[in-house]
């Protein structure tokens, strides 16, 4: 006994000598419910954002910053329910062709200057105009503004999307005194240098590929917040490199962690808490593509082969540790949109060997059928590489011969499938939220185009695109569902792609912070309510 | 040959050399496959045709090569290097934010090689056989085997997370404000592991170098005639053997700068030290082409700079060399 407080007081007095604040651990009876104000939050991310401007630029990393810095109409829960934020109150019309935001009358932007419908009106059509997601505002025809504090949004279709289009990562407002001056607005030099938006926080310093300092905005409209003094992001390429500065106290939030090795090193560390919550908004699927145009994966009895060949709880399992979950259709399970029934393809090889005899493809002296190359995604390798790998060993069982083929780096990667060369690739897209915005795109005939994250797979299908097209004009919920069932159906049939895993996304936190992000965009939200015990 | 006619000669292939250094960076940057529109709408999460169309042509990456090449080498002879694709930002205000940092490791590195590398290399010529001697020789053999990244590494476990006496990565703690005398001692503190890192390969070849040009000095007959004329041991050795050992020495100093800053691209890399190497590094999986060349330009003019300021030097040190 004397021992072990002796190693206490030893380790207390290192800790002590350690951290320049001196903070001796609280007891554990000190919990704390009601939030603290005050403190630094470092969040480490390995996602280099090129500006700070999420009206323009969409993805994780400039969304993480934006969305501290820029307030929106609306924000959402963890249940998908929309909150009022820069918007009091709002009004889809029965038609679903016009939606009537009412501001609050109090918020202002960084500079003092008031947020009013003017500068709604001029955000909506500049996301239009600028933002990479062409779907999510394009019905939009104009923005009327019948009062200061007054937004009428007004669309040429029905168009449901539109109130989580609303959300802090995809409708930042932007004060239109600053960027209303004729200049382009992708290229703004106020994207990086004295950003100014109404969020919870302002930016104090910008480095690119390095960091940003944001501080507490004393104006901010949400009486009371935020809790935290600063929030710094700091920016590394290197995820062990954050690991290992989270777990030395450098670092209190690491969000999008995936890798197993991580997650299981820190699910046992009584210092830091770890949640999967916070990524139902993004949506992330990892999946195997098929290119539908070459052959034999033309053949859908060939694709079903394939996809029988294939062990989603081995990869799921073993590969990721246990923390991704099986992924068998088109949405991610969190998605109001979701249903369970799906076709589904246990493993069995005897019976995907026989599919491939079926279809013609029958195997050689060598026991050969075909050969085929699989690509992936560079830099996620629990994700990309290891599933490939895998996928190539079980192929073999049945007779294809897949060869991997790695890329440098992302570009070379993104060129292959833009050019559509290739037989397979491993791929990781995001749902972003409602299927309009992020299912589309893969299905629909008419996004068959050079581009990466586009239907690269050559999937075409009327009856899709049809049932694509009318679900994305209705305006009940209930009715739009059920076309996306019947769109589940037939994907999983024909399938384009072989679902594979949810992206195992998880906020490793310190312990100490308080409210880690949990609401459908986490981390891509405003971090007013994060505190620091 | 005068040594104005000799530098303004030497001037004129530098110049030659810069110019086929960037026409030469240029093609092989061009030839990666994929391009930095493929890219950025990457890192939005797809982008339209429209879109990215405008952008290429934005950036004049609709033209063809040869025209983009002479437009870029137009810009470059006006001291133009462009915007970076990716970030927005003049090109030549990166490349001079990240400057200091990447001169600061470089020049701490080098130095410290070769103050360590020669006395180490010093210290083991004394006793050719001796358990010193052989201990170095040792060391010097596991440094210059060894890959620099995984020397990172290892370090980083041993002196960050093991026994956690410096910090991981980063040039300053993360909520530094910067400035004063506590920002150059968190400086300071940061540069600790990225220095020995980087200057441990070279730190070996300087030991090696240092002991067999000592050895070789130490066997030749003005040494023995210093030790005949009755001479101390300490003032043969550091006065006349080092001076006359140290001329190689030297001379690979001057042209090993170009490598140590090569090995800084690692270096940054591991260390996320926020200078040219990690932004050249980090540009190339970007395809931002005019923030590559620009830093190759850079560093290719610092590289042939100082092989000329070597040559120079080195015909100073030795006057024999002037004759020839």
């Amino acid at each position: 006994m004397p021992l072990l407080r002796l190693a206490r007081r030893a380790t207390l007095l290192w800790a002590a000598l350690m951290t320049a604040s001196s903070l001796l651990p609280l007891p554990a009876s000190a919990a704390e419910e009601q939030p603290r104000r005050g403190g630094t939050l470092v969040i480490g991310s390995t996602q280099t954002p090129r500006h700070l401007n999420g009206a323009v630029q969409s993805g994780i990393a400039t969304a993480l910053p934006s969305t501290q810095i820029f307030a929106s109409p609306l924000r959402f829960d963890d249940k998908w329910n929309p909150q009022p934020y820069l918007a009091e109150s709002w009004k889809l019309a029965d038609d679903g062709k016009s939606l009537t935001l009412k501001l609050r009358k109090d918020a202002v932007f960084h500079d003092g200057k008031p947020v009013t419908s003017a500068d709604v009106a001029f955000s909506i059509m500049a996301i239009k105009a600028n933002h990479p997601f062409t779907t999510m505002l394009g019905p939009v025809e104009k923005v009327e503004t019948p009062d200061p504090y007054t937004a009428v949004i007004r669309m040429s279709v029905p168009h449901p999307a539109i109130v989580l289009a609303m959300s802090p990562a995809l409708c930042p407002i932007l004060p239109k005194h600053i960027y209303g001056d004729g200049q382009e607005l992708k290229s703004h030099p106020r994207n990086t240098t004295d950003v100014v938006g109404s969020g919870p926080f302002r930016v104090t310093e910008f480095k690119p590929a390095q960091r940003i300092v944001l501080e507490r905005f004393d104006k901010f409209f949400l009486a009371g917040k935020p809790y935290l003094d600063k929030v710094i992001v700091n920016v590394t390429p290197d995820m062990a490199s954050l690991v290992l500065g989270l777990e030395r106290g450098d670092i209190q939030m690491l969000p999008f962690a995936t890798l197993p090795t991580d997650l299981k090193r820190f699910a046992n560390d009584p210092k830091v808490s770890l949640t999967p919550k916070g990524y139902d908004g993004i949506g992330a699927l990892n999946w195997l593509a098929f290119n539908t145009a070459k052959k034999p994966l033309s053949d859908v009895q060939v694709r079903k082969a394939i996809a029988t060949a294939i062990d989603k709880n081995f990869i799921a399992k073993a590969l990721m540790g246990g923390f991704a979950t099986v992924s068998d259709g088109p949405l991610v399970a969190s998605s109001p949109f979701a249903v369970p029934d799906l076709v589904r393809y246990p493993l069995d090889l005897k019976k995907a060997a026989e599919m491939l005899d079926a279809a013609g493809y029958k195997a050689s002296a060598n026991g050969e059928r075909f050969k085929l190359t699989i690509d992936y995604l560079p830099g996620a390798d629990d994700q990309q590489k290891n599933v490939a790998e895998y996928i190539r060993g079980q192929l073999k069982k049945v007779g294809i011969a897949v060869e991997v083929r790695a890329s440098a780096d992302f570009p070379a990667w993104a060129k292959r499938l833009a050019s559509h060369d290739f037989d397979l690739s491993m791929d990781l897209v995001f749902n972003w939220g409602d299927p309009i915005i992020g299912v589309h795109r893969t299905y629909l005939s008419t996004n068959i185009k050079p581009i990466v994250w586009t239907n690269t797979q050559s999937y075409a299908n009327p009856k899709v695109d049809e049932l694509l097209n009318t679900a994305g004009g209705l305006i009940d919920p209930t009715q739009r569902k059920a076309y996306y069932a019947t769109f589940q159906k037939i994907v999983t049939d024909e399938l384009p792609i072989e679902f594979i895993n949810q992206v195992p996304y998880h906020t490793i936190a310190s312990k100490k912070v308080g409210n880690v992000p949990a609401t459908i965009w986490g981390p891509l939200s405003p971090l007013d309510e994060v505190y620091l015990k | 040959m005068g040594t104005l006619r000799y530098a303004a000669s030497r001037l004129l292939q530098a110049l030659g050399l810069v110019l086929a250094v960037v026409v030469l960076n240029f093609v092989l940057v061009h030839a990666a496959p994929g391009d930095p529109v493929e890219t950025i709408a990457g890192a939005s999460g797809g982008m339209s045709p429209e879109l990215m169309a405008q952008l290429r042509a934005q950036y004049g990456l609709d033209r063809s090569l040869p025209v983009q090449l002479g437009v870029y080498l137009g810009k470059v002879v006006q001291g133009d290097l462009g915007y970076s694709y990716f970030f927005n930002l003049p090109v030549t205000s990166m490349i001079a934010e990240r400057v200091p940092a990447t001169l600061l490791l470089v020049l701490s590195s080098v130095l410290l090689a070769f103050f360590a590398g020669t006395a180490l290399g010093v210290l083991s010529s004394r006793k050719p056989n001796g358990w010193l001697s052989q201990f170095i020789t040792v060391l010097s053999l596991v440094g210059f085997a060894a890959p620099v990244f995984w020397l990172g590494i290892m370090l980083v476990i041993l002196l960050a997370s093991v026994f956690p006496i410096l910090p991981v990565a980063g040039m300053r703690s993360i909520d530094s404000a910067g400035g004063g005398l506590k920002d150059v001692l968190d400086v300071a503190h940061h540069l600790v592991l990225p220095t020995l890192t980087l200057s441990l390969v070279y730190l070996a070849q300087y030991s090696r170098l240092a002991r067999s040009s000592m050895l070789d000095v130490l066997g030749s007959d003005f040494i023995r005639t210093a030790r005949a004329k009755g001479l101390a041991d300490r003032v043969v050795l550091y006065k006349h053997a080092l001076r006359n050992a140290l001329l190689p020495v030297v001379t690979v100093l001057g042209l090993q700068f170009g490598n140590v800053l090569a090995g800084a691209i690692l270096v940054e890399t591991v260390f996320n030290w926020p200078g040219l190497g990690r932004l050249a590094f980090e540009s190339v999986l970007r395809r931002d082409y005019p923030t590559i060349l620009g830093v190759l330009l850079f560093s290719s003019i610092v590289v042939v700079v100082m092989n000329q300021l070597t040559d120079l030097c080195y015909r100073f040190i030795d006057p024999r060399i002037k004759a020839s």
